[in-house]
């Protein structure tokens, strides 16, 4: 289980994060949406310590501290409960899609090289790039990054799988392989909570959505009744907004 | 005026390229103590360790702002006598000490702006997936930071080399000394000068071919 409770985070005097509840059971599947600079990255930012939270519990499995009193070793048995995928991708360019998916196998969790490596190339199968195994990430395309951008994250064998808008940065065309691989994920029932603007696939594959405007959850609900009932006034205008600006799906 | 003398330079240059292992052995110990010790510096002022990124600061503003000549006489004449158990440091150890120290100092500015010129995310990553500080600058940043300074860290090797010829003035018998010593003999300053200045010059232009076909192929790195 994922519980956050109180979170809060501010930069300067700007409170980002307010009290934010959040608790996910194992293998639910939650979509983030909301405004523009409403929070929604520095919330998984926080659930991962790649910023520090200013209050708040912290629960991640077995693990549970308030972030106030965090030690170097709570933060860094959180990342490895945690693991992040990047709008960017941020995949480690010295180094091939194997040895990208590897590394954590390798490095954090003392794995042999061997061992990793096969593992790596099982999840390299996964996701659908077996042939790439020996490609640069300058050498990929952007769907193909992002891809083994959730490999990467799939290797480190965290209890939730954290992505932070995977399809904002990728050309139309890639976008719908990625997705493609979140569902196969979601199908497996890996925990994620995931940022996106993609409604489709919010609707699709989301347990729940939570709607988030100024540092705070308004509301969280089953896709079908947060699209078709809004209760509250700022979830409707947003998704008003969203859906009339998004494109049909296609038939 | 006299007419050169050939046959004593031909005669020369085997003797001469005796020493050239000293020369080029002095200048690799110096180039991977000085790639460690810069290593080290580049991160205590990337991180910007407490109390340490003043040290270093320091420590890069000396050896930068004072000449080698000097730091080597400081540390062979003026070092022992400070410290006694100094007392036995012969000039090959000083020569590569005062290496290390001096060009480390430069190596540091080099390694801290290609690791600044990398991008941030990857650091971001590689917090993400559980890896600590440590983990990260050795696996991550400075695999890719030494890569990107490596044609200006090869100029330094370049810069090394020739600077290993100040050996001489602590008595070191190397390149430099050898042909001192040689030309002390025969009275041929010229002919011996000349001869090592060839040495010395064909030495860097390969070093410098070397440098561009790395170059290259590092452009071409990581696009497979
Ligand atoms: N490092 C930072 N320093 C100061 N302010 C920051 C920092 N990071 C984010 N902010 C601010 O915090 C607010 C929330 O940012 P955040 O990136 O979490 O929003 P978001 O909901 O992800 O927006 P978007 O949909 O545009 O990605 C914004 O006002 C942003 O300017
Ligand atoms: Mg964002």
């Amino acid at each position: 289980m994922i519980a956050l409770s109180g979170l809060t985070k501010r930069f300067g005097d700007h409170t980002v994060l307010d009290h934010i509840d959040l608790e996910l059971e194992r293998g639910e599947i939650i979509v983030v949406i909301g405004p523009s600079g409403t929070g929604k990255s520095t919330l998984l930012r926080c659930i991962n310590f790649l910023e520090t939270p200013d209050a708040g519990q912290l629960t991640v499995g077995e693990l549970s501290f308030d972030v106030t009193r965090a030690t170097k070793r709570d933060i860094l048995a959180l990342r490895r409960r945690t693991a992040f995928v990047f709008q960017n991708y941020a995949l480690f360019a010295h180094r091939t899609a194997l040895e990208n998916i590897a590394e954590s196998m390798i490095v954090v969790q003392g794995m042999a090289k061997a061992e990793a490596h096969r593992r790596a190339r099982a999840i390299l199968e996964r996701i659908g790039l077996a042939d790439r195994a020996d490609a640069f990430p300058a050498a990929l395309s952007g769907g193909q990054q992002q891809r083994v951008g959730i490999g990467r994250a799939m290797a480190t064998g965290a209890e939730v799988i954290l992505f932070d808008e995977p399809t904002s940065a990728l050309d139309p065309e890639w976008v719908e392989e990625v997705l493609t691989l979140m569902k196969q994920l979601a199908t497996e029932r890996q925990t994620m909570i995931v940022v996106s603007h993609e409604m489709q696939f919010a609707r699709d594959v989301a347990d729940r959505v939570v709607f988030m405007d100024g540092g705070r959850l308004i509301e969280q609900a089953p896709p079908h009744e947060l699209f078709t009932r809004p209760r509250d006034e700022r979830t409707r205008t947003f998704l008003r907004k969203v859906l009339a600006s998004a494109p049909q799906p296609e038939s | 005026m006299h007419a050169l003398d050939f046959d004593y330079m031909a005669g020369l240059v085997p003797i001469l390229l005796g020493y050239l292992p000293l020369t080029l052995g002095m200048a690799a110990a110096g180039m991977i103590c000085a790639l460690l010790l810069s290593c080290l510096l580049a991160v205590i002022r990337v991180s910007r360790v407490p109390g340490l990124n003043g040290a270093a600061l320091l420590f890069i503003s000396f050896f930068r702002g004072t000449p080698l000549l000097v730091q080597l006489f400081l540390f062979y004449y003026g070092l022992p006598q400070i410290f006694s158990f100094l007392v036995s440091i012969n000039g090959i150890t000083a020569t590569i000490m005062g290496l290390t120290l001096h060009f480390s100092a430069y190596m540091a500015e080099s390694i801290r702006a290609a690791i600044i010129g990398i991008d941030r995310s990857q650091t971001e990553a590689a917090l993400s997936i559980g890896m600590t500080r440590a983990q990260l600058m050795r696996r991550i940043i400075l695999p890719q930071a030494t890569r990107v300074a490596t044609p200006t860290l090869m100029n330094y090797f370049i810069d090394m080399i020739k600077s290993t010829s100040l050996a001489f003035t602590l008595g070191v018998t190397e390149l430099m000394g050898a042909t001192q010593k040689e030309a002390a003999g025969s009275f041929l300053y010229f002919e011996a000068f000349l001869v090592v200045a060839v040495i010395y010059w064909v030495i860097v232009e390969a070093l410098s071919w070397l440098q561009k076909w790395l170059e290259q192929r590092l452009n071409r790195a990581y696009q497979r």
